[in-house]
């Protein structure tokens, strides 16, 4: 049986926000540096593509570390965003934003990068001769034979931010409404011993999870034809 | 297979060696795992040190988190021979459950301050978080941690807490409530007077004592858990508690001791 109190729907709806808002600024910014990465031919791809993987080996917790600091008032973004009249970033939505956009920069980027190298040289040499300049090749040849690519980079960048929890303890401050997401009201629930209320959220995250990834690996075969 | 094969060959002296290591560590000197609420952090490192100049050969280890998430991992089985609760109610759950192998013991009194890494709290009051300059004030989470509970309590009485409620960011333990403070993001937080009174966070701004008639008190109390019952070490830490060497040293850290009476 599933009880949902009304805070744990506030919790879900601002993760569901926060994922949403974090995929659509990582489908802008991961694209470019994803076909830079897989057409690129400079020594430097690589140390590039390491610092893009770092958030899938680096503990939370140290990315979580370094943005506090970053961000707080005597850190370089803190006495920026300060400067600017943003006040500072910590335990606001944006700053979760901020910080989930890092920590799932590989689940949108990766996908990205090997279904734009999976398209190889030749559709878009075809392009050329047929006079498209290199930006109208993106667009019309690059994008739609990279489509599935793109699903899948999205859904796996939402999923993985809905399942963020490390770094929203440590920069969150457990907001209701703001930085209080799904994770952390579960965490929550178990700390106060509430074992139902943690069950019931639990389950509907367990179920979304589940959900997802069939979805990704249902979709996959149809990723294949396009090689 | 031949793939596996050789992976495995150079690891193996690494293998054999890890369980000569785990052998040795486990045959040669008595081995016990505290569990303690984030209050204890300076203190119990300190007697846990302390203990050890007479005890050079024991191993004690000190895990330091919020009260409520170490009753439940205890309650699941978690290898810790003592629990240190900030709350006197958890280990009082956990001997009525039948987790425990000792009587609940109270060991203190914790207090809570107003402190700031920025500012003078000493010459504050809780009156003043309602100034504008002030838009973050962290304090521990009230729904189960010991230390936001009072903190909460503490505001309510003051008759401040509808009008900072929109300031408030929550710590996961009181330590982590803390580290808010220190690194600024929050311009002033309610700690526990046992981390305030500590170098490392006393160099920084002041602390105000809130008044401890402003909120229910906080005692605390350990259990030796239920698998440490043939353990002769953990018998004989339970009994360091109540030294005169351990008694100076939370008292230094600010706590009440259970049968002293407190100064204000």
């Amino acid at each position: 049986m599933i009880l949902l109190t009304d805070s744990d729907i506030q919790a879900i709806l601002l993760t569901l926000r926060l994922a949403g808002v974090v995929t659509l600024i990582l489908l802008i910014i991961g694209t470019p540096i994803a076909w830079w990465l897989a057409r690129t031919k400079v020594w430097w791809k690589s140390p590039v593509g390491a610092v893009v993987a770092l958030p899938l080996v680096l503990p939370p917790s140290v990315l979580g570390f370094y943005l506090l600091l970053a961000m707080g008032p005597n850190g370089p973004v803190g006495q920026f965003t300060q400067s600017l009249g943003l006040g500072l970033l910590p335990f606001t939505f944006w700053g979760l934003v901020i910080a989930s956009v890092f920590y799932s920069l590989p689940f949108m980027v990766q996908p990205l990068q090997n279904a734009f190298e999976a398209i190889g040289d030749r559709p878009l040499e075809v392009a050329a001769t047929l006079r498209a300049s290199p930006l109208d090749a993106f667009f019309t040849v690059a994008m739609p034979l990279a489509r599935p690519g793109f699903i899948t980079a999205s859904i796996l960048t939402f999923a993985h931010t809905v399942g963020e929890f490390g770094v929203v303890l440590m920069i969150g401050g457990n907001i209701p409404g703001i930085t209080r997401v799904a994770s952390v009201q579960i965490y929550d629930h178990v700390e106060a011993l509430e074992y139902m209320q943690a069950h019931s959220l639990s389950a509907v995250m367990l179920i979304f999870s589940f959900t997802v990834l069939l979805f990704v690996y249902i979709w996959q075969p149809s990723a294949k034809k396009w090689k | 297979m031949k793939i596996k094969h050789y992976l495995f060959k150079p690891l193996l002296p690494l293998i054999f060696g890890l369980m000569l290591f785990n052998w040795s560590s486990v045959a040669f000197c008595d081995e016990i795992h505290i569990a303690a609420a984030a209050d204890l952090k300076f203190a119990m490192d300190e007697i846990v040190a302390e203990f050890n100049k007479t005890n050079p050969a024991d191993k004690i280890n000190a895990t330091y988190g919020s009260s409520g998430k170490f009753h439940t991992q205890i309650q699941q089985g978690a290898p810790y021979d003592l629990y240190f609760s900030a709350d006197i109610a958890f280990p009082i759950q956990l001997k009525n459950d039948g987790f425990s192998a000792s009587a609940v013991i109270p060991y203190a009194f914790g207090r809570i301050v107003l402190w700031s890494a920025s500012m003078d709290a000493s010459k504050m009051t809780l009156d003043n978080l309602n100034d504008a300059g002030i838009t973050r004030v962290a304090i521990a989470n009230p729904k189960h941690a010991p230390y936001g509970k009072r903190a909460e309590e503490a505001l309510r009485a003051a008759g401040v807490w509808h009008k900072i409620e929109p300031k408030l960011v929550y710590g996961e333990n009181i330590a982590h409530t803390a580290q808010f403070v220190q690194t600024g993001n929050a311009q002033i937080g309610i700690i526990a007077l046992s981390l305030a009174v500590n170098p490392e966070l006393a160099r920084k701004g002041g602390y105000w004592l809130i008044p401890e008639q402003l909120h229910a008190p906080l005692e605390q109390g350990f259990i030796i858990t239920k698998r440490a019952e043939g353990k002769p070490l953990a018998k004989k830490f339970a009994g360091y508690m109540s030294s005169k060497t351990s008694r100076a040293i939370m008292k230094k850290y600010g706590f009440v001791l259970p049968d002293e009476t407190s100064k204000d």
